[in-house]
């Protein structure tokens, strides 16, 4: 009963919203290089005039994610595009004015600024190489090489009203849908650079066109329509910290398309940190870094925390609905084909869904690991179980021992190597979808993961891929020795 | 070294069916206390599903176990698994209990005392002459005459009044077979206990129990001792069963 009533204390400590301080501004920002600068001269331009401690979520995911969180009061603020609230929030693209949108957004309780000073739209880019050898200027220019072109998009491109359909009707363009591929919009520059494709899509302010030598082709015929930065936050917080918002409706119309170009190209052609970036624009010093060892220790223990706690569950709840499965046939299969559907869920979409329930950071994480880690535990307790030779258990009954005692004495103990291999399994597998819970900002290992990817940035990328790794391997070494712990001897021993 | 407890087992009209299939009929049997009683029968002839019975593990649709005159109906499972001491086929032993664990499980579940079960553990290792370090073994390290003796030092422990075995040589070669047989002869002497024995085996039957009972197809065929079983058989298929046994000992050897 104890035992029983700290289980529920912890469980119950872990979904409290206490995780979460009341009075802070929670600053979001969606997963690319000039959403990081701008959310990082959002929190410091606070800091520098504010006492309200800031709250950096930083690179939380895409627009759906990053919308839902500020609905739901998970942030604060977060920096948009007109163009992208007209398109994928408001679901109007005709929206085209400021006024407008301003207006639609009011009846959803948001409020937008006025534009920072520059317009970061879609855009189109090539190779300069081959911009050159095709003698292409403009989207038009494209027509003549239209079925031989290799293409690679973004998700989200792929998908906007005002993005790749939009612009192939309005240009009267019939590209190979056979040699356009959907990629993460970070690694179409990878794809690009090495010649596997010709063509991307890109925001006209991204450094990484510098870097590459990309041509950016015009858009003569106007189609993109304007994508003016802005910040958005909910109406209640613009309400109830005034002072905050004016510090924030400062920086309208002070950052242009050139100063945007030059932090985002600081960002990821020279690697200055994105508080570095943003304390020079805005003339202060940088706040304090952390040392690389104090950051890894960090992540290593908001990992080991998002990993610890769902294992815990996968095996406080699985074992138990692992041992029903068995004793009652059809809710067993009923919870076996559950538990197997949730890893049917991708784990962004599954993040997604759990946002508009548990808000943002580790309580939705959580949850998506637990979900996750539930499987291996139930469905290898049940297959542990079902392999028990059954004549220990009518023995165990003419000796006369209970249906507890059978449990506890004979069935889990002879089931325990293979129970034990799910837990493993699930643990192993926990360490690696630990690293996505940064983008709905429960940090851990994933974190440099995602902003590495953003920025391109491979040395990034593996602060947080190396631990990650490490810590599997780790894992892999305490199960070998638990298992000499925990298994019987006489079922470890071979004669 | 004599037991207090020993009783008379009494099976009386038993039957059952399972869905239309009747697979015991009428079946009565009697070993009175001390006796050492042989059920023998080919496979599909009902002596399992009637050991099953007997030990309470399975209902039946009529007739009445006692032990003692007390019947199995009366009591709860748990009350019953202390009147008998079950040892299964091949011992039984549970993999992942070492040879002292598996015969001290029980009294331990039942809350003795550490000294009662290390005296009474002793106290069995030497009846059943088992070398002290064996009991230290998980049941895969030990040979197959070790694992028999373990598994009836484990029937014995809470001191029941009727022992039962299931095909205690089945899994053994013939040699050791021989040499076992004639040690269990002399542990049950030593118990003191009523035993009921199942076995395929005439051979076995006949060197270890005083009266012998031939099921077949749910029906005793007949009740007696080997020789009358050979000189007196009630029915063609006990001169059969017996004829298709190959090794069948000397009559004079016997008496």
């Amino acid at each position: 009963m104890r035992r029983a009533a700290l289980i529920a204390a912890l469980l119950g400590s872990l979904f409290s919203p206490a995780s979460f301080a009341a009075d802070s501004i929670v600053i979001g920002s969606k997963i690319f290089t000039e959403s990081y600068v701008l959310g990082e001269i959002a929190a410091q331009a606070i800091e520098s005039s504010s006492r309200v401690p800031v709250n950096r979520k930083l690179g939380m995911g895409s627009t759906g994610i990053l919308f839902e969180a500020l609905k739901k009061g998970a942030i604060d603020v977060y920096p948009d595009y007109t163009g992208t609230l007209a398109e994928a929030i408001l679901k109007r693209p005709d929206l085209k004015s400021l006024e407008e949108i301003q207006q639609a957004l009011l009846k959803m309780d948001l409020v937008i600024s006025a534009p920072l000073g520059f317009n970061n739209t879609y855009a189109l880019a090539v190779k300069e190489s081959f911009a050159q050898k095709h003698n292409l200027h403009s989207i038009g220019d494209l027509a003549p090489i239209q079925s031989g072109i290799k293409a690679a998009f973004s998700y989200e491109f792929m998908d906007r009203q005002d993005g790749y359909r939009g612009m192939l009707d309005s240009y009267h363009l019939k590209l190979d849908p056979q040699k356009v591929n959907r990629m993460e919009h970070s690694l179409s520059f990878q794809a690009i650079d090495d010649g596997a494709v010709d063509l991307i899509d890109v925001y006209s302010t991204d450094a990484k066109i510098k870097k590459l030598d990309l041509r950016v082709l015009k858009d003569d015929r106007g189609y993109f329509p304007s994508y003016q930065a802005v910040w958005v936050a909910r109406k209640s917080f613009v309400d109830s910290h005034p002072g905050e918002w004016k510090i924030l409706r400062r920086l309208e119309g002070s950052i242009s398309e050139q100063a945007m170009l030059d932090m985002n190209a600081q960002a990821d052609i020279q690697k200055i940190s994105f508080a570095k970036i943003a304390a020079q624009f805005l003339g202060s010093d940088a706040p304090d870094t952390e040392g690389w060892m104090k950051q890894i220790l960090r992540r290593t223990k908001e990992h080991l925390w998002l990993v610890g706690v769902s294992l815990l569950f996968s095996v406080i709840v699985g074992i138990p609905l692992g041992v029903m499965a068995v004793r009652f046939h059809a809710t067993g299969q009923a919870i076996l084909m559950l538990s197997a559907l949730v890893q049917t869920v991708p784990s962004l979409a599954l993040l997604c869904f759990l946002i508009p329930l548990f808000g943002v950071g580790t309580k939705p994480a959580l949850v998506a690991l637990c979900l996750y880690s539930l499987l291996p535990v139930v469905l290898n307790t049940f297959t542990g179980i079902r392999a028990v030779d059954a004549k220990h258990v009518e023995n165990a009954r003419a000796f006369g021992m209970n249906r507890m005692q059978i449990l506890f004495r004979v069935i889990l103990p002879l089931a325990s190597p293979t129970m034990l291999a799910g837990i493993k399994t699930a643990t192993i597998v926990s360490i690696g979808t630990a690293t996505l819970a940064a983008l709905i900002g429960a940090g851990g290992y994933g974190a440099p993961i995602v902003s590495g990817l953003a920025l391109n940035d491979v040395p990034t990328i593996l602060t947080g891929a190396i631990p990650a790794a490490v810590m599997a391997l780790v894992a892999h070494a305490v199960f070998e020795v638990t298992g000499v712990l925990l298994i019987p001897a006489g079922l470890r021993k071979r004669p | 070294m004599n037991y207090a407890i020993s009783a008379m087992l009494k099976l009386q009209n038993i039957t059952k069916t399972f869905e239309d299939r009747q697979v015991l009929t009428d079946v009565t049997l009697t070993v009175p206390a001390g006796a050492t009683h042989a059920l023998i029968g080919s496979s599909g002839s009902g002596k399992t599903t009637l050991l099953r019975i007997t030990l309470g593990l399975l209902p039946f649709d009529k007739g009445y176990v006692k032990i003692n005159d007390q019947a199995l109906l009366s009591f709860t499972q748990r009350e019953w698994s202390y009147r008998i001491g079950y040892v299964p086929q091949d011992g039984g032993l549970f993999p992942h209990f070492t040879g002292k664990h598996n015969v001290s499980l029980i009294a331990r579940l039942r809350g003795w005392k550490k000294d009662r079960i290390e005296n009474r553990v002793e106290e069995l290792r030497k009846l059943v002459e088992l070398d002290a370090g064996i009991l230290d073994r998980f049941p895969q390290e030990m040979s197959g005459g070790q694992k028999q003796r373990v598994a009836i030092m484990r029937a014995a422990m809470m001191d029941p009044a009727v022992m039962l075995l299931d095909e205690p040589m089945a899994a053994l070669d013939p040699l050791i077979r021989r040499i076992l047989q004639r040690e269990l002869k002399s542990i049950f002497q030593r118990l003191g206990k009523t035993v009921l024995l199942v076995t395929h085996d005439l051979g076995e039957a006949a060197y270890l129990a005083e009266q012998i009972t031939l099921l077949h197809e749910g029906r005793v065929l007949q009740t007696g001792s080997y020789s009358d079983l050979l000189l007196h058989a009630a029915d063609p298929f006990v001169t059969l069963f017996i004829n298709a046994q190959r090794s069948v000992p000397d009559i004079k050897e016997l008496r």
